[in-house]
């Protein structure tokens, strides 16, 4: 479960005790999900950065990777050594938002970047934002927000709303009820890392209801999706990107075909960029990237912009560089709101089959390039 | 709420609790006949899984993964006791803990590395494929399976250990270890069956259950966590305890989740009841636990009363 690997771009490894290129370098410490049911992500997140990394080929550039295993008090003490021995001056990688709030206040105070790959909580975008955090993927509602605006194009008004109870999960089904206008069937929290939804299936059945919306990530979904198919019942399942993408799909099968699902990005997005990271990661890794992937390539072709015009150790310079965020990204436009989160399009999306293979591809747009969070009125900054 | 509602609930905790006496039989059986605290339980649940999915994928069978599944989880079971765990009889608790700990991050990684860091697929036969009707509800045929399952492996395993010289010698094991052996029982064999046995059971569930769940790496140490509530309530050792046990986590823990958010919405508002509701649901096991450890510090079925 403790797997450590660190990667050393360049020749770096090779100039140890020559000090003028060892303070050149910059320590960037991945904290990410690597083993248990949620280690799709963090692999995802991984590759998709390192992808970003190996074809920048910047040689002062030193990734340090552990798992947390998804539990905050791993993922704490793993950001303390990376500052404390490994020297970072940028942590960046948790997938999970309860990982999320636990370690990124305590890290930013410390005057260390914090760049988020996925995990969006909404405290960190409103009352909490910090000059020092940034989230290149999105805000937690985001995604789940689009799921409520689609389900009123779908016409439902009868839908049975669930989520696993954590930060994030909160945040979805807040994210759905602000856009959603129809009735609630009913609403409920699972356990995070739960695997049998016989229980909430049994609830869906008698409900009445016309649509299910779920938020459920990594195994939790495959779990739910393949007994909702043996249980009979057949009612339109929407949801967020997160629970039908890649990295859960080949393990759903064809119980997932039809779903539709928002996200900032999907692999058909038709631009250059995309075509060309789509094309790489499949090539380097031998898979599809999921979602997950993009935003760990995102995260780092952000980062190495920022580098590339101001010195980590300038605080102010890097923080304005990281703001501009001057990158080609995969979702085609992206812009940073006051708060540090992403101002972008978001899609709505359909589970199909490709050549034998699940994936998903656009049939419309859920927000246009315009949409931010609701959470920055609440920031200071 | 319809009795149709409650009925589907009571199938879905009866089908839970069966599920977690497979896991917990072979659990409160090494224990009680070897005197083993068995961390790496889960890993073998986790290893039929896998097993029964590569096979499947592999032959198109989901039966033929059954099969793989429990014979690799037996297998496993078997290697293992005679490479790490017969050294560790003589030890106390915590030595066991520790070792079998570090057999789980072994064979976490392992599996993991045979088989990659993604979820598998493995997926019900067609023949269970849909639903029954039950004629008050529908339900889903596998789950029926699966409790059919369950009821056999129970009766097999009464059966094994109540009319067989295998099942004797078990009782006796638990019941005076050095005496079965100065009667000239090969202890050593005997150990290794019982834990392969265990292990197959682990399998069993891990493969059966798979097929509706997610095959993923660290899928057995949740189940193992309920397993254990499972033989501390029933009695550590016994198993008719391991099934009662098993059988009233699965379905007070069910019950919890459907009927507290339920209770609470009578005089709270629907998103607080909600969250109330669900955080004390995942509560509930471990209460009944404390309960009966106070009044029954032994469980329900002490097997050395």
């Amino acid at each position: 479960m403790k797997m450590k690997a660190t990667l050393v771009s360049g020749l770096v490894a090779l100039s140890f005790g020559a000090s003028a290129a060892q303070a050149d370098t910059v320590t960037i410490g991945m904290i990410t999900t690597l083993s248990g049911g949620g280690a799709g992500l963090g692999v995802d997140v991984r590759d998709g950065f390192q992808l970003a990394l190996e074809q920048a080929g910047n040689a002062d550039i030193r990734l340090v990777v552990e798992d947390d295993a998804q539990r905050p008090e791993t993922a704490v003490q793993i950001a303390e050594r990376m500052i404390q021995s490994e020297r970072a001056d940028i942590l960046t990688g948790i997938i999970w938002s309860n990982l999320a709030m636990a370690v990124v206040p305590s890290v930013v105070a410390q005057d260390i970047f914090y760049i988020s790959p996925n995990a969006g909580p909404s405290p960190l975008a409103g009352a909490n934002c910090h000059p020092n955090y940034f989230n290149a993927a999105w805000q937690n509602d985001t995604l789940h927000e689009a799921a409520g605006q689609t389900a009123n194009e779908q016409g439902y008004t009868n839908t049975f709303i669930m989520a696993p109870n954590y930060p994030a999960g909160t945040d979805a089904l807040n994210g759905f009820k602000r856009y959603y206008q129809g009735e609630l069937a009913g609403e409920l929290f699972t356990q995070v890392g739960q695997t049998d939804y016989a229980a909430e299936i049994a609830q869906i059945r008698a409900s009445g209801a016309d649509s299910v919306f779920i938020f459920l990530p990594g195994g939790m979904g495959i779990s739910f999706v393949r007994q909702y198919e043996q249980s009979g019942v057949d009612l339109p399942i929407i949801s967020a990107g997160f629970s039908f993408d890649q990295d859960v799909l080949p393990a759903m099968g064809s119980a997932a075909l039809g779903v539709i699902n928002t996200g900032q990005w999907s692999p058909d997005l038709n631009n250059d960029t995309n075509i060309a990271f789509v094309a790489d990661f499949q090539e380097a890794y031998g898979r599809l990237p999921s979602i997950y992937a993009s935003q760990g390539f995102d995260t780092a072709n952000l980062i190495l912009s920022a580098l590339n015009t101001a010195e980590v150790s300038d605080q102010d310079a890097f923080r304005d560089a990281l703001r501009a965020a001057e990158f080609d990204s995969v979702r085609g436009s992206f812009a940073f709101a006051s708060n540090h989160h992403p101002i972008h399009r978001i899609y709505v999306r359909e589970v199909v089959e490709v050549d034998g293979a699940l994936t998903n591809r656009i049939i419309g747009t859920a927000f246009e390039d315009d949409y931010r969070d609701i959470h920055g009125e609440n920031c200071s900054m | 709420m319809s009795l149709a509602l409650f009925i589907e609930q009571l199938l879905n905790g009866v089908q839970f609790g069966l599920m977690l006496f497979l896991m917990s039989a072979g659990l409160t059986l090494v224990f009680g006949v070897m005197g083993l605290i068995n961390l790496a339980h889960g890993s073998l649940y986790m290893i039929g899984a896998f097993f029964c999915a590569a096979a499947a994928a592999a032959t198109g069978s989901f039966w033929l993964g059954l099969v793989a599944g429990l014979a690799a989880a037996a297998a496993a079971g078997a290697i293992i006791e005679i490479t790490v765990i017969r050294r560790l009889y003589d030890r106390d608790h915590l030595d066991q803990v520790l070792a079998t700990f570090a057999l789980i991050l072994i064979l976490s990684e392992g599996v993991r590395m045979i088989f990659g860091p993604f979820p598998l697929y493995l997926n019900v036969p067609d023949s269970l494929r849909g639903t029954i009707d039950l004629g008050i509800t529908q339900y889903s045929l596998y789950r029926l399976t699966l409790i059919g399952f369950g009821i056999a492996v129970a009766v097999g395993l009464w059966l094994l250990i109540a009319r067989t010289r295998l099942g004797i010698r078990i009782r006796a094991g638990e019941n005076d270890r050095e005496m079965i052996a100065a009667l000239g029982v090969n202890i050593r064999v005997l150990y290794t069956v019982v834990f392969a046995l265990g292990a197959a059971l682990a399998g069993l569930a891990g493969a059966l259950v798979g097929a509706i769940q997610s095959v993923q790496v660290g899928m057995g140490e949740p189940v193992l966590i309920l397993a254990f509530v499972v033989i501390v309530i029933g009695g550590i050792g016994s198993i008719k305890g391991a099934m009662v046990g098993a059988l009233m986590v699965g379905v007070i823990d069910t019950m919890g989740r459907f009927l507290l958010p339920r209770f609470f919405a009578t005089f709270l508002e629907p998103s607080q009841a909600m969250g109330v509701g669900a955080a004390l649901a995942s509560m509930l096991i471990y209460v009944l636990m404390a309960l009966v450890l106070v009044l029954r510090p032994k469980g329900l079925f002490p097997a050395h009363a």
